[in-house]
């Protein structure tokens, strides 16, 4: 076996921890669900090692390009509006992440998901499965055609309602910058008693909300909207300055 | 400058399943691969009831203690077939994942770290993932030397160890009461 000597320091990319005041808490009082499950004691600090900076790099076998049109499932259309999502991948140093996996999944037009806990009485799309995935390309692009998913009730609170979203699932190319998320639609008029929405910082808000995009929206065929992601980059260390080709 | 402010996350809801079921997804290894094991647990919440609609992902280096990563200096992993990476969904309450058992990883400071799996687990109520590492009880010398157990109290340390089965490890995950697991902030 030829691995590294344990005498030997490694000089590892370590990332940038997000300012807990910018981040969603895992656990938030008006969001139910959080009541037993979020962890009660304060988590301890790991410092990036080989496993955090490392991570699966899940690729080209996982997604075939019928996966990025959600509109052509089941030998059929979707119903709804149709409208195509794009954007970057980027991290926070804004360098893109290419050829990483993008998976998203979603209500239908009509905001129920084909899956067997939800009942609320909104109509099943046949043509509609709710599931893609897209590999950004080497600028960190992603792009899918979908229809746009409809609000819908839940029991959270009384006259309980999500705001539109896509659910999104990140992984960069390091255990430390693994993302998932949820998309909104610009002003939508249900975020002011959504607690999933609420429970993101103030300040944060806004980058969870998709752009609409005229410039991608396609003639006589869907509409656009854009919304970028930036997963962690690296740690600024006290060190390293902006020509950081000149430091020793 | 200023930097991209990083995305903020959001619970994988209830519906998970949809778009995070893969077939085969809980195979780190081919299960005819040898020395494969099975690392299994069940997610527990405040109550004391299972979670059954939590995903666990696992993270890991392979029995020399290697990634296969680009990021891990030194050079590739060589266990055909070994990805490092298992998804469970908690169908049930529990989690399993089809791996080998990860060898020693050096620390970066001139040490090794005991083997250990990195876990990331989502549920319905977390706006956020949850980081733990699996452990394993049975190597009691490495874990004595690992950087990551030191730093934590005695009866702490006891959440992270997972005992041996039949066909593997065993270790259960409690989000919260008297035997919380240890979450990392990464
Ligand atoms: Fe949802």
């Amino acid at each position: 076996m030829t691995g590294t000597t344990p005498g030997s320091r490694l000089d590892l990319r370590r990332y940038a921890r997000t300012d807990v005041a910018l981040r969603t808490p895992v656990g938030y009082a008006d969001y139910k669900s959080t009541g037993l499950r979020a962890p009660l004691r304060t988590p301890v600090d790991l410092p990036h090692r080989l496993t955090e900076v490392t991570g699966p790099l899940l690729g080209e076998d996982r997604v075939t390009a019928a996966d990025a049109d959600l509109t052509k499932r089941l030998g059929g259309e979707a119903q709804g509006q149709r409208i195509i999502v794009h954007g970057r991948v980027l991290d926070s140093d804004g360098r893109p992440v290419p050829n990483t996996l993008v998976e998203v999944w979603q209500a239908n037009a009509a905001g129920r998901y084909r899956h067997v806990v939800d009942n609320w009485p909104a109509p099943l799309d046949p043509h509609f499965d709710g599931l893609g995935r897209v590999m950004t390309d080497d600028q960190g692009r992603y792009e899918f055609t979908t229809v746009k998913p409809g609000a819908y009730p839940w029991g959270n609170h009384h006259n309980a309602w999500r705001p539109a979203h896509i659910h999104f699932s990140l992984f960069g190319r390091a255990f430390t910058q693994r993302l998932v998320t949820q998309m909104y639609f610009p002003d939508d008029p249900l975020f002011f008693q959504d607690p999933i929405f609420n429970s993101i910082p103030e300040g944060a808000r806004h980058l969870a909300i998709s752009r609409f995009d005229y410039e991608r929206t396609v003639p006589d065929w869907a509409l656009g909207f854009q919304w970028d992601i930036v997963l962690r980059g690296a740690e600024q260390t006290p060190f390293e300055t902006e020509d950081d080709g000149d430091v020793a | 400058m200023t930097q991209p402010m990083t995305t903020p996350s959001a619970t994988v809801g209830p519906y998970l399943a949809i778009g995070l079921t893969w077939e085969g997804g809980e195979f780190a290894v081919p299960a005819d691969t040898p020395g494969a094991i099975w690392l299994r647990g069940t997610v527990f919440d405040g109550n004391g009831d299972p979670v059954p609609d939590a995903m666990v992902e696992t993270w890991q280096a392979d029995p020399d203690g290697r990634f296969d990563h680009p990021d891990d200096p030194r050079g590739a992993a060589r266990h055909p077939g070994f990805t490092g990476f298992g998804r469970s969904h908690t169908d049930s309450g529990e989690y399993a994942i089809c791996t080998l058992k990860p060898g020693r990883v050096p620390d970066g400071e001139g040490g090794l770290q005991a083997p250990h799996v990195d876990v990331s687990l989502f549920a319905r109520g977390l706006l956020d993932r949850v980081v733990t590492r699996i452990y394993f009880a049975d190597e009691a010398e490495a874990n004595a030397e690992d950087v990551v157990l030191r730093g934590l109290p005695e009866d702490r340390r006891q959440t992270l160890l997972a005992t041996p089965t039949d066909d593997g490890y065993r270790l259960d995950l409690h989000l919260q009461g008297d035997r919380e697991t240890v979450f990392f902030a990464v």
